[in-house]
């Protein structure tokens, strides 16, 4: 029974700690995704009635310029232009298939990226490429092993570009493994994979207020630059995480009111254990009344008995989960779970109001037996 | 101070009314010694009880020192059994978990009385009944008479007016039976009613004075 309230305990606060490890992971994707984030794509998503026209309105392409444009705006710290294509890698006899990212300095910036060994693409004229890249760590393992590559010359695709940088271990960040690409200059990716478009825009806002200014003034930019259509769709990362915030909140409470539900299950076991005390010790009851004790107080004594039995199981369901989870931090570091402190204390009290609720009846009980019949028996 | 007034006590018993006390009439004065004798069934116990405020009665009127008792709520009643009577019964009824001081304080602590009152009174009590060396026992390190005395002194640690024994020495051997009956009568010697119910009529010769109870009714009174 103790075990019963233990458990419940346990399972209130280990499963939102599950939850509440979930939401922060994904939150700390999102901001490793960089902050203050807005994302630029072309094309509007957005249904604006009507037949479709018969000569398809292609959205026109994000362009290099577009981006550039962007850089004017006074509420927009960073524009990293982004044009994405797969080709294959090779380094002597090596090759390999890769995600290629052009685009310019900022990206490290926006992305909150690291060198692990040499630097960055160097700072410049964006509309003009040059032949150098920066390699996802990952990538760097698969071709050159231990070898250092700075100052190699590999191919992509039918060019040649000299190896600067090689990108910090990260791990994994939404969308793109950031191990696994290679960065050039996005001039450069456009002609490697003969293109103008962009395949996005990705804007760091100068702070989080500056926000809905920056969207405000894209949406302007790229207006006027597009002959008047609204043919750009901004994406606030802000947006994305607080749907994601409310998304996992509501799962994780819904978690934890389904391990309350055993809580209930623990108070139902108190209060039987409780019955089976009340007439195990009726003589003790009857003996209470009989040198003087009055109905509240049995009613109390048996009311705190049931209340310190559910405090005393509630207290190993909160030592237990502590334990699993300080195995399960050394386990899987990556994932950070953390009992919120709601739980802890939502937990506890259900244990408590439970223990008292179902202490109710068996503490009546004891209180209205009659003493002689308690006495009488053997 | 007792007084019994037509009190009448019925029982179910299936689809029968048993009459364990029938019109009953008698009254106590303070400081008596008086044993309750007759045969199992005859309403000794009844009797006892209704005078203890554990039962009451159908009809009748009990005045305890004057008060019309019949009518108080049970949280008077549990008061004055807490105040004004000592109960002694043939299975002791010490609670096992607790050790023989804590046995014989626990009056006191549903009195509310503070820890060092507490303490000071079970000494006495407890060196009443010469048990002073015993009072960190639990019940099932003490003999069957020593468990016996640290009820009384349960009983007597209120100092009420009137001692109820059930059978005091019905669970006990020849001599601590003895030893019992000496500790309850010089308490009566120091004033304290006794009143004892008892089928052995060896024991129920030295009280004062001695009613037989058969059938629910005072047979006679010697």
């Amino acid at each position: 029974m103790l075990l019963a309230m233990a458990i419940g305990v346990m399972s209130v606060i280990l499963l939102s700690a599950l939850g509440e490890g979930a939401r922060r992971y994904v939150t700390r994707e999102f901001i490793s995704l960089g902050t203050h984030l807005l994302i630029v794509l072309p094309g509007r998503f957005e249904t604006t009635g009507g037949p479709p026209p018969l000569l398809g309105q292609n959205p026109r392409d994000l362009t290099l310029e577009d981006s550039l444009a962007l850089t004017r705006s006074s509420y927009i710290r960073y524009v990293a232009p982004i044009t994405l294509g797969s080709a294959p890698v090779s380094y002597q006899e090596k090759d390999r298939e890769v995600l290629v990212l052009g685009s310019t300095p900022d990206i490290f910036n926006i992305r909150q990226l690291a060198t692990a060994q040499g630097g960055f693409l160097p700072e410049g004229d964006p509309t003009r490429g040059s032949a150098v890249c920066v390699m996802g760590y990952g990538l760097k393992k698969e071709l050159f092993v231990n070898q250092s590559p700075l100052g190699q010359w590999i191919r992509i695709g039918d060019r040649r570009f000299r190896v600067i940088g090689v990108l910090a271990k990260k791990g994994q960040s939404i969308g793109l493994d950031m191990a696994d690409v290679i960065i050039i200059p996005v001039a450069s990716a456009q002609s490697l994979f003969n293109t103008s478009a962009l395949f996005r825009i990705m804007v760091q806002a100068k702070g989080p207020e500056a926000i809905p200014r920056a969207k405000e003034s894209i949406l302007n930019t790229i207006r006027q630059r597009h002959d008047g259509e609204d043919d750009v769709t901004v994406i606030t990362q802000d947006a994305l995480l607080s749907t994601f915030n409310r998304i996992l909140t509501a799962l994780t409470l819904s978690i934890a009111g389904v391990a309350a539900i055993s809580l209930i299950v623990a108070g139902i076991l108190i209060m039987n254990v409780m019955l089976i005390a009340v007439s195990q010790r009726k003589t003790e009851i009857g003996l209470l009344k009989s040198i003087g004790a009055n109905n509240g107080q049995i009613h109390r004594l048996f009311l705190s008995e049931s209340a310190m039995l559910s405090l005393i199981g509630a207290l190993c369901g909160l030592v237990l989960p502590f334990l699993i989870i300080w195995i399960f931090r050394h386990m899987v570091p990556g994932f950070p779970v953390m009992v919120p402190l709601w739980a802890l204390l939502s937990a506890t009290g259900i244990a408590i109001i439970t223990g008292l609720v179902f202490g109710v009846m068996p503490a009546r009980r004891a209180a209205k037996l009659d003493p002689v019949q308690a006495l009488s028996r053997r | 101070m007792i007084q019994l007034i037509d009190i009448n006590r019925r029982f179910h018993v299936g689809e029968e009314y048993v009459q364990a006390l029938d019109s009953i009439n008698i009254s106590i004065e303070s400081g008596e010694y008086l044993a309750i004798m007759g045969p199992s069934g005859s309403g000794k116990s009844t009797l006892l009880n209704i005078i203890g405020l554990l039962d009451r009665p159908n009809s009748g009127i009990y005045k305890l020192e004057g008060v019309d008792t019949t009518e108080l709520s049970d949280d008077k009643q549990a008061s004055i059994r807490r105040h004004s009577i000592g109960f002694v019964f043939q299975f002791f009824h010490l609670i096992p978990r607790l050790t023989a001081a804590e046995n014989v304080e626990l009056p006191l602590i549903l009195a509310g009385e503070n820890p060092r009152e507490r303490k000071k009174r079970v000494d006495e009590a407890l060196s009443a009944i010469e048990l002073t060396n015993r009072a960190n026992h639990r019940p099932d390190q003490l003999s069957g008479g020593q468990r016996q005395r640290v009820a009384i002194a349960r009983a007597i640690i209120m100092e009420p007016n009137v001692i109820l024994a059930d059978e005091p020495t019905g669970n006990l051997d020849r001599n601590s039976g003895k030893e019992v009956i000496s500790i309850l009568e010089k308490l009566n010697n120091r004033g304290i009613a006794l009143i004892m119910v008892t089928h052995d009529p060896e024991l129920g010769s030295r009280a004062s004075r001695k009613i037989q109870m058969v059938d629910g009714r005072i047979l006679e009174e010697k």
